[in-house]
């Protein structure tokens, strides 16, 4: 990933300081967290879907949440930009807080939030404009950017992306004539735009292709070295390629946390093993 | 026996034949060997070889039976009759017709009383006949569909056969329905343009067919440009109000409502479109006319109480719920992902909605715009009772104006004769509105199909 100019960048994150705790591994808890859940229970129309969730997520790493269908490994990932304010079922109790200030604080707007933590989803979902705009979206939503600025980070992001090759020719054509890979990347474009601090990926590679997933995965892993990245996959093998440390979710709770490897290597629970060998759905 | 009665008959015997089938295949079964098809199935091909055929044989009879008696008792009356004019004919035919059937008639001649005696007797001996070789095909079919119930008979296929015959027959009786209409129309307007020539008729700008009962001599002249105008203005001045109002409401039930307002708006809106338009038009002749030319007065205007703008303004009320509906629809189709993609940027709900939502849904929401257009551009009652029938053409919304199917109704209604241009132009008006709105309504097919395409 090509570093974003100095006249653009204008974030100042401290670099990584992560210790390699091996200490006992549910309450794994990296001393430079950049995301910080505590108690968080979250409930549809008071069906439970969280309970009394307590983790980490450290700075300028990826981590994985892992877990069967239903675990509440998405609601976990959409709680942390607030997606679910406009679900009026859902009710939520505990904190989250990015960089040590909390979200649900009232002094919070809600868009600035989101800015700041953005997010992939599933399925490709570009808007129905062109190339150019749909990354251009989020910059022309704050406003007061001049054009030749605006094309210089449509530009970055695109390139960021790896896919300003393929569409720097033609970025006034839709975004809907891209193939599916190639709008995922274009996604994952239109959110670096704004510059996040966090970035979440809700399975962003299950509707590709085996190549545009491989594209996907060193797309995430040369982004650490300037954002948080926070993926949720139901492929093992993929949370193992990419992530710094895994998070395994089952029926609405934390099950085991720890560094990739050694979850992956030497689980501690019976319930993790189990999974993460394909004994358990 | 009449009609009803015997083909109630029939499909008792049918009821009966499918038994019979039935038994027949299980007893054949009962041999060992093993069916082709489950036993229903040749119940069922036993009764239609038993029903079908007497059923046909029905319907041939019922056609050409009236016509053959008819010959039959002509040829007997008295020569004389046949020197008669062709109308006088037709009178002495349905007398001794009414006369058979038993009902009283006005001092009866005795001849017309011979003939009628002799059609009596005729119509019997058909209907016996009838009878008689009904049962005969339907016994015969029955014998010997019975007998081929064998276990290799392939009677699921022949079944299926049937009722694909039974389908492509219903939906050939509406599609030879449409073509046969379009059919007559053109006909017709062909023989409207033997007297005026097309192009006076599409570009002529004066409207004033002389009624012929006036006897004014000519035939006036037929132009359709301010009809043509007319139903545009009132056209356009309804979608004005449509589709504003429309949109906005299909914006605040799909995205702002909560469900409990939805549930409840959105059928009572709906009832707007099952209002009889008849009911729309005398509210705008009774009250919105009235109110319009007050507050003309008011204002300094001079707004007639029957004009375009009282018809438009109706109109366009009966139509907000095809607009709104039809959007309401198309707004909820676009993928959730679309909203959350925008709101995970930081976009605010309405940002979402005017710069991602609408956007996404615009192909579906014009097509919904051209079928309103193409339903106010059809619309009659309302024009009849609000827009003032004054075909001149001008270009003042708040004066008077006619529209294509005012005219159509004008020129339809009271004496007529199918042979003078003032009653054949209606064909040409009608077939003039058929095209714009098929038009219309193609075009907003195409539309709403590539918009749905886009999300498969």
């Amino acid at each position: 990933m090509p570093e974003l100019p100095p006249s653009l960048l204008s974030l100042d994150r401290p670099g990584s300081a992560l210790s390699n705790s091996t200490g006992p591994i549910i309450d794994f808890a990296p001393d430079a967290s950049c995301l910080d859940v505590e108690g968080l229970s979250l409930a549809y129309g008071g069906k439970p879907a969280l309970r009394d969730l307590t983790l980490r997520v450290p700075r300028q790493r990826v981590t994985a949440f892992i877990g069967p269908s239903g675990c509440g490994k998405s609601t976990l990932l959409r709680a942390l930009n607030r997606l679910h304010d406009l679900d009026e079922t859902v009710s939520r109790q505990g904190s989250i807080r990015l960089e040590g200030q909390e979200i649900h604080a009232p002094e919070v707007a809600v868009d600035e939030l989101r800015r700041r933590v953005g997010m992939v989803f599933q399925a490709p979902n570009p808007f129905p404009m062109s190339i150019y705009e749909n990354v251009a979206f989020g910059l022309r939503l704050q406003g007061g950017m001049s054009r030749r600025r605006m094309n210089d980070i449509v530009e970055w992001a695109l390139e960021a992306a790896a896919l300003w090759g393929e569409v720097k020719d033609r970025l006034r054509a839709s975004a809907w004539s891209l193939s599916i890979g190639q709008q995922q990347r274009l996604v994952i474009a239109r959110t670096l735009a704004v510059r996040p601090e966090v970035l979440l990926l809700d399975e962003p590679a299950s509707a590709l292709d085996p190549i545009s997933t491989l594209k996907i995965e060193e797309l995430i892993r040369s982004l650490k070295s300037q954002l948080t990245l926070v993926l949720v996959t139901h492929n093992m093998q993929q949370a193992a390629r990419v992530s710094d440390y895994t998070a395994f979710l089952h029926d609405g709770e934390l099950v085991e946390y720890a560094p990739t490897a050694s979850l992956f290597t030497n689980p501690r629970l019976a319930r993790t093993e189990n999974y993460i060998t394909g004994r358990m759905a | 026996m009449n009609n009803l009665a015997l083909i109630a008959t029939v499909l008792i015997v049918m009821a009966l034949a499918y038994q019979l089938g039935l038994t027949r295949s299980k007893a054949v079964a009962g041999s060992g060997e093993r069916l082709h098809s489950r036993p229903g199935y040749y119940g069922v091909l036993v009764a239609l070889w038993c029903g079908l055929p007497a059923l046909l044989l029905f319907i041939l009879w019922s056609v050409f039976e009236p016509g053959i008696i008819d010959l039959l008792v002509f040829q007997q009356l008295p020569p004389e009759v046949a020197a008669f004019s062709e109308r006088e004919q037709q009178l002495v035919m349905r007398r001794i017709a009414a006369l058979a059937a038993g009902q009283n008639v006005a001092d009866p001649q005795d001849f017309e009383r011979l003939a009628a005696s002799q059609q009596a007797r005729l119509e019997m001996l058909g209907h016996l006949s009838m009878l008689a070789t009904m049962s005969i095909v339907a016994v015969v079919g029955l014998v010997v569909a019975r007998r081929h119930v064998t276990p290799r008979l392939r009677a699921r296929n022949h079944v299926e056969k049937a009722i694909t015959a039974l389908l492509a027959t219903c939906s050939g009786v509406a599609i030879l329905t449409t073509v046969g209409i379009i059919l007559s129309m053109i006909g017709e307007a062909m023989n409207f343009f033997r007297f005026v020539s097309p192009v006076e008729f599409f570009f002529g700008t004066t409207w004033n067919p002389r009624f012929s009962s006036s006897g004014a001599g000519g035939q006036g002249e037929y132009g359709l440009l301010p009809l043509l105008w007319g139903t545009l203005m009132v056209s356009i001045i309804a979608l004005l109000v449509a589709i504003p109002l429309g949109l906005m409401t299909a914006i605040y039930m799909a995205e702002y409502a909560p469900a409990w307002l939805r549930s409840v708006a959105k059928p009572v809106i709906e009832v707007l479109a099952g209002i009889p338009t008849i009911v729309y038009g005398f509210f705008a002749l009774i009250v919105i006319g009235p109110f319009l030319s007050g507050f003309g007065e008011l204002v300094g205007l001079n707004i007639r109480t029957t004009s375009a703008l009282t018809a438009g303004l109706v109109m366009g009320i009966m139509i907000i719920p095809f607009v709104s509906s039809l959007s309401d629809d198309i707004i909820t189709q676009v993928p959730k992902a679309l909203r959350d993609g925008a709101l995970g940027l930081g976009a605010t709900k309405s940002e979402t909605i005017r710069q991602v939502v609408l956007p996404a849904a615009l192909p579906g929401i014009v097509g919904a715009f051209l079928l309103a257009a193409s339903r106010a551009i059809g619309e009659t009652m309302i024009v009849v009772l609000a827009a003032g029938n004054n075909p001149v053409l001008h270009a003042n919304p708040f004066e008077a104006v006619s529209t294509i199917t005012v005219t159509i109704v004008n020129q339809l209604t009271g004496d007529m004769d199918f042979a003078s241009p003032q009653s054949l132009v209606a064909f040409a008006l009608g077939l003039t509105l058929f095209v714009i709105t098929l038009g219309l309504n193609v075009i907003a097919l195409v539309v709403v199909r590539r918009y749905r395409q886009q999300y498969e």
